[in-house]
C-alpha cells in the first residue's frame, strides 16, 4: 500500500518525502483546493522544487484541485489544472465533473484521481466516475464502514484510496455547507470549513470562549483544553442537554486495521493535514512507513507497535483518536 | 408561469402521516411533486409501492411526479433500492448522487438533480446533459449572482435545462452515515428504535446562547432558521427561474403553497409576511451572505 502525505509547504514536503511517504499531494495558494489557509500551499515555483525533490527521491506527487468552480472563478480553476500540467504533476486529485472533464479532455495522460470531496459511496457511483472521466483512484469518504469499504472493494473499477489519520469529518465530504452556512465560506466554494477568519476566542467570567462569527461554538472550563472551533465539533444545547451534539473532537487513526485494509485491496492510505507543521508531517509519515514496512515483512504477524499509537495519540486533536466509522459500533 | 413544486419529505413521518399528507397535497396548486425517502435507509414506513401508489393519485391530480433517490448510497440495499428506482419507465428521477446518475443514464431514464447534487458550473451541466439530464436544483449554498450567470452560460450554449431554487424550508445541510437523533437519545444508529418519528420537524440545536443553529434530522442536518425566498419570486421570475421548491413541513403546508401560489399570479403583494409556525427566517445564501442570515 502507498504512503499519501500531505504537504501544505515545501519543507512539509521534504518531511514527508525524507520520512518514507510514497506519494505527497499538494494545492495552489489559492481557493482551487480544500485547504485554503494563510501562509500555506505552493506558488508554482515553490510547487516546480517541491515535484523536482520528490521525483529525485523517488516520490510521485499529486495536486488537489477539490474545490467547485462557479462561473466567476471557471478560468482560474482550469488554469490551476494547466499550470499542474505544465509542472508535471503525477496525478490531479479532482472532485467538480466539469473540472474533471477539462482535465480528461485537455491531459488525458495526467491520472485524475476523484478527490474525497467527489463524495462517491458506492461503486456504482465510482463506475459514474470512471466511464465519464477516466478515473485511476478514488479516494473514499470517511463515511464508510470497514464492511462497507469491502462491499465497495469488490466490485470498485478504480484503485481506492482511503483516509489513515488526522482530522475526521463526520459529514459526507463534498456535500456538507454546515460552514457557508455560520460563515460566508464552504470547502466547497473557498476551500474553508469554519474560516480562521470567523473565528473569536474570547476569556470570559464563564470561561474561554470559541466563536464562529459571533455564534458560540464552545466554552472550556478550567482545565479544559480547547480546540480549533470547527462547528461541527463544539458544545450545543439539544432539548436542555449539553454536548458534543455532532461530533467530539477527536482523530482518526486507522493505524490496527492495516492487515485488513490491505487484505481488501486498498491502494492506497491518506494522511490527512496539509496545515499541520513539517516535523508534524515527519512524525507521521515515519511511523506510517514503519507500520506499513512491517506490514509488507508479514501481514500474518503485523502487530501495532505501542509506540506508534502513543506517537499518533500524541499528535491528535485532544490526543484522542477513534477509528471513526471504520468501526461500525461508532455509528 | 413559475412552477410550484413541493421537495421530498425530508422528515421522518409515520406512513398515515405520509398518506395523508399527498392526499391533501392533490388539491394544491403546485406542478410538481417529488416523492421518496432521501435521508436514511432505516426508514421504512413506505415501500417502494407505497410511493408509487400515491405517484398514481398524484399524477391523476395532474401533478407532475418524480421519484427523488437517498442522498448517501452505502450499502448494497441501498443500491437495490435505487436499482428498482430507476428500472421503472413511468416517472421522472431525481438523481440526489453519482450511483443514481450512473443507473439512470445507463438505463436511458431521464433524470433531473436535487440540490444536494455539486452543479457549480455550466461544464457539469453540459456533461450532464449528453447523460439525459432534464432539469436541475442550485445547490442550497449558491446564490441569486451565480444563478443569473448560469442560466445566462447556458443559454449562451444552447442548452435548454430548467432551473429549481429551494425556496422555502429548513435547509438541507449536510449527511452523514452517523445519526445524531440516536446520538441524542445515546442509541446506536442500528438500533435506533426509529426515534425520528417523534421528531416531525427535526429536533432543535441550539447554541449555549440560545440561538437556533441547527435541526438534526436522523443521518441529515438541516438549518435552524427557516429559508424564505417568497418575496424574490419576481426577481426569479424575470431571471428565468422555472421551478421553486417548497420543503415539506408537516403543519400549515397548505398555507405556505397557497401564498407562493397567489404572490407567482401577482394576486397579492410579495411583501405581505407569510405567518408560519415559529422560526427564525434567514436568506443570506441567495445574497452571497453567511446562509443563517436575513437581510431585510
Amino acid at each position: 500500500m502507498e504512503l499519501v502525505c500531505p504537504a501544505g509547504s515545501l519543507p512539509a514536503l521534504k518531511a514527508a518525502v525524507d520520512n518514507g511517504a510514497n506519494a505527497v499531494y499538494l494545492g495552489f495558494k489559492d481557493s482551487t483546493n480544500a485547504r485554503q489557509f494563510k501562509g500555506l500551499n505552493f506558488n508554482d515555483k515553490r510547487a516546480a522544487e517541491g515535484i523536482e525533490y520528490a521525483h529525485k527521491n523517488g516520490a510521485r506527487v499529486f495536486c488537489a484541485i477539490n474545490t467547485f468552480p462557479q462561473p466567476q472563478g471557471w478560468k482560474t480553476w482550469t488554469a490551476a489544472v494547466d499550470r499542474a500540467a505544465t509542472l508535471g504533476i503525477d496525478a490531479m486529485i479532482l472532485a467538480d465533473m466539469g473540472l474533471l472533464d477539462y482535465a480528461a479532455s485537455r491531459y488525458p495522460q495526467i491520472d485524475r484521481h476523484l478527490s474525497v470531496q467527489g463524495s462517491a459511496t458506492s461503486y456504482e457511483a465510482l463506475r459514474f466516475y470512471k466511464d465519464n472521466f477516466g478515473i485511476r483512484r478514488a479516494v473514499l469518504p470517511r463515511v464508510l464502514s470497514l464492511d462497507q469499504i469491502r462491499g465497495l472493494a469488490k466490485h470498485s473499477p478504480v484503485e481506492l484510496e482511503v483516509f489513515a489519520f488526522g482530522s475526521l469529518c463526520i459529514m459526507a465530504e463534498g456535500r456538507c455547507y454546515l460552514s457557508s452556512y455560520i460563515t460566508d465560506e464552504s470547502p466547497n466554494t473557498r476551500g474553508a470549513c469554519s474560516p480562521a477568519k470567523a473565528v473569536r476566542w474570547q476569556e470570559t467570567s464563564q470561561g474561554l470562549e470559541s466563536r464562529l462569527n459571533g455564534i458560540l461554538i464552545d466554552r472550556y472550563g478550567k482545565g479544559e483544553s480547547a480546540g480549533y472551533p470547527t462547528l461541527c465539533k463544539g458544545r450545543f444545547e439539544v432539548e436542555g442537554s449539553v454536548y458534543h451534539a455532532i461530533e467530539e473532537p477527536v482523530s482518526l487513526n486507522t493505524i490496527d486495521l492495516l492487515p485488513q485494509l490491505q487484505e481488501l485491496g486498498i491502494s492506497a492510505v491518506k494522511i490527512e493535514g496539509r496545515q499541520r507543521s513539517p516535523a508534524y508531517i515527519a512524525d507521521v509519515a515515519r511511523t506510517w512507513r514503519q507500520a506499513l514496512d512491517r506490514l509488507e515483512n508479514s501481514a500474518a504477524e503485523f502487530a501495532v507497535d505501542p509506540a506508534w499509537n502513543a506517537t499518533l495519540a500524541g499528535l491528535s486533536e485532544g490526543g484522542l483518536t477513534t477509528i471513526g466509522a471504520y468501526h461500525r459500533k461508532w455509528k | 408561469m413559475l412552477k410550484l413544486s413541493l421537495g421530498p419529505v425530508l422528515w421522518f413521518w409515520s406512513r398515515q402521516t405520509v398518506f395523508d399528507f399527498y392526499a391533501n397535497a392533490a388539491e394544491w396548486p403546485v406542478d410538481t411533486v417529488y416523492l421518496g425517502e432521501t435521508v436514511c435507509a432505516r426508514r421504512r414506513e413506505l415501500k417502494l409501492a407505497d410511493w408509487l401508489e400515491i405517484a398514481g393519485v398524484l399524477k391523476d391530480a395532474g401533478k407532475q411526479v418524480v421519484l427523488s433517490t437517498q442522498t448517501l448510497i452505502e450499502s448494497e440495499a441501498d443500491l437495490r433500492l435505487l436499482r428498482r428506482i430507476c428500472s421503472q419507465q413511468d416517472y421522472l428521477i431525481e438523481a440526489n448522487d453519482q450511483s443514481a446518475l450512473q443507473l439512470a443514464s445507463t438505463n436511458n431514464l431521464p433524470f433531473v438533480t436535487g440540490p444536494g447534487l455539486n452543479i457549480y458550473n455550466v461544464a457539469t451541466l453540459k456533461v450532464l446533459a449528453k447523460r439525459g439530464l432534464k432539469g436541475w436544483s442550485l445547490p442550497v449554498e449558491l446564490g441569486r449572482e451565480t444563478l443569473i450567470e448560469l442560466i445566462a452560460e447556458l443559454k449562451a450554449e444552447g442548452l435548454d435545462l430548467p432551473a429549481e431554487v429551494f425556496a422555502w424550508g429548513f435547509l438541507p445541510l449536510a449527511w452523514s452515515s452517523r445519526c445524531f437523533t440516536a446520538r441524542y437519545y445515546n442509541l446506536p444508529k442500528d438500533n435506533c428504535e426509529f426515534r425520528c418519528l417523534q421528531h416531525p420537524d427535526g429536533l432543535e440545536l441550539r447554541s449555549r446562547e440560545a440561538q437556533e443553529l441547527f435541526r438534526l434530522n436522523g443521518t441529515s442536518t438541516l438549518s435552524g432558521a427557516r429559508y424564505d425566498l417568497l418575496r424574490e419570486l419576481p426577481d426569479m421570475v424575470a431571471m428565468g427561474v422555472d421551478t421553486v421548491r417548497l420543503s415539506p413541513e408537516h403543519q400549515g403546508m397548505a398555507e405556505v403553497v397557497q401564498r407562493f401560489d397567489q404572490v407567482r399570479r401577482g394576486e397579492i403583494p410579495y411583501s405581505d409576511p407569510l405567518t408560519v409556525r415559529e422560526a427564525p427566517p434567514c436568506n443570506g445564501y441567495w445574497y452571497g451572505q453567511p446562509g443563517m442570515d436575513q437581510r431585510a
